[in-house]
């Protein structure tokens, strides 16, 4: 509300403590995994094939996070599994 | 008496640990404690100038590690608070010739005669930093909302919780408070957030640290300014007070004043 009074004012609203706080999130997983974003990728993609080696999973809707418990990381899973398509074999 | 000893660390250099040492010093000798302090940052000794001891000392750390004075020679008595002492760092030797079991040494003697010894860790990861936590009671991090300042604090937050001498708890430095309500600086919240650990107190960027440390006078000596205050309620929360976070309002600019007035209650 009082934006339009700091425009008058010639100051720039920039926010840039999102982007702080954004950032930060990712070097504290990188740092405390001792993974590098490309790692954590990689480990996702190998986790995933390894699993459709077994079940038939919805692949769009998978979700693998690294969140943060307290100062614990925990890598958290959400994989959608597809309906048995009564196997053939 | 048996002192609580602390350390004050920090991740990245230059947040505000001689600051933070000195006007807790300041801040507990003031409410009637007796601390001493040791600068543990051999090679560039900074607690003596920031308290205006500089001129009076005659020996040092290194001196009674290796046995060429008392220990009681090298504590500099403080002038303006009876109760206030300082053990300073030696300047022109290297921070290999103490050990970590040395500063145990030297601490457990101090223990009887103090209620709080007070140890102004050098920033990093060496040896200054192992010396300083080996005997820590309890070690407290300062850090800046920045994101350099924050990430090295999450790694000393780490190694202090593998040295087990956790869990730390968190000083939050140079808060500017018109940065954050612009949305331009990370919010005690967001810190505490990313860190997760616990915050014991919150600083406000303040040009009176500069100034006392200009004059040698912490500026905890002067409780109406705001560093001051900040300082003297971690003093309080240290001896297991439960006092409310300070709100860190800034005076208001006039445009702030003025679109207050056109909306009254908003903002
Ligand atoms: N709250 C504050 N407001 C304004 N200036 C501050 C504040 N805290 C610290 N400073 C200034 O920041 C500088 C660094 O502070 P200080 O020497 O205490 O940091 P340090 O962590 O001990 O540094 P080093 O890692 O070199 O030992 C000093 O010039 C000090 O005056
Ligand atoms: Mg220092």
């Amino acid at each position: 509300m009082a934006d339009w009074l700091a425009w008058l004012a010639g100051k720039k609203t920039t926010k840039s403590a999102g982007a702080a706080k954004d950032r930060l999130k990712l070097v504290l997983i990188n740092d405390r995994t001792d993974l590098t974003p490309a790692e954590l990728e990689s480990m996702k993609n190998e986790l995933l094939l390894v699993i459709s080696r077994y079940i038939e999973i919805d692949s769009n809707a998978v979700r693998i996070d690294m969140t943060q418990e307290g100062r614990q990381q925990r890598l958290l899973a959400d994989i959608p599994i597809r309906a048995a398509s009564r196997r053939t074999r | 008496m048996s002192a609580t000893v602390i350390t004050v660390t920090s991740g990245k250099g230059g947040v505000g640990k001689t600051t933070t040492t000195a006007n807790l010093a300041v801040a507990l000798a003031a409410g009637g404690q007796k601390v001493v302090c040791i600068d543990g940052d051999i090679g560039l000794r900074n607690l003596d100038v920031i308290l205006g001891l500089e001129n009076r000392i005659v020996y040092d750390l290194v001196d009674v590690v290796e046995g060429r004075c008392r220990l009681k020679q090298a504590m500099i008595r403080d002038k303006r608070l009876q109760e206030l002492y300082l053990i300073p760092a030696a300047q022109t030797r290297d921070k290999n010739a103490v050990s970590p079991s040395d500063m145990v040494r030297l601490t457990d003697d101090l223990r009887e005669e103090f209620d709080w010894i007070l140890i102004d860790s050098p920033a990093g990861i060496e040896r200054g930093f192992r010396n300083s936590v080996a005997p820590a009671d309890t070690v407290l991090v300062v850090t800046n909302p920045e994101v350099s300042a924050v990430r090295d604090a999450d790694r000393i937050i780490g190694l202090i919780e593998s040295e087990e001498k956790g869990p730390a708890k968190l000083i939050l430095n140079r808060v500017n408070q018109e940065m954050v309500k612009r949305g331009d600086m990370l919010t005690p919240a967001d810190v505490l957030e990313l860190l997760a650990v616990e915050l014991i107190g919150i600083v406000p960027e303040d040009d009176h640290v500069i100034m006392s440390s200009n004059r040698g006078q912490p500026v905890a000596l002067d409780p109406k300014t705001r560093a001051g205050t900040a300082f003297h309620h971690i003093a309080r929360r240290l001896k297991g007070e439960d006092v409310p976070f300070m709100n860190l309002e800034v005076k208001e600019d006039i445009f702030q004043k003025l679109s207050r007035l056109i909306r009254p209650g908003g903002n």
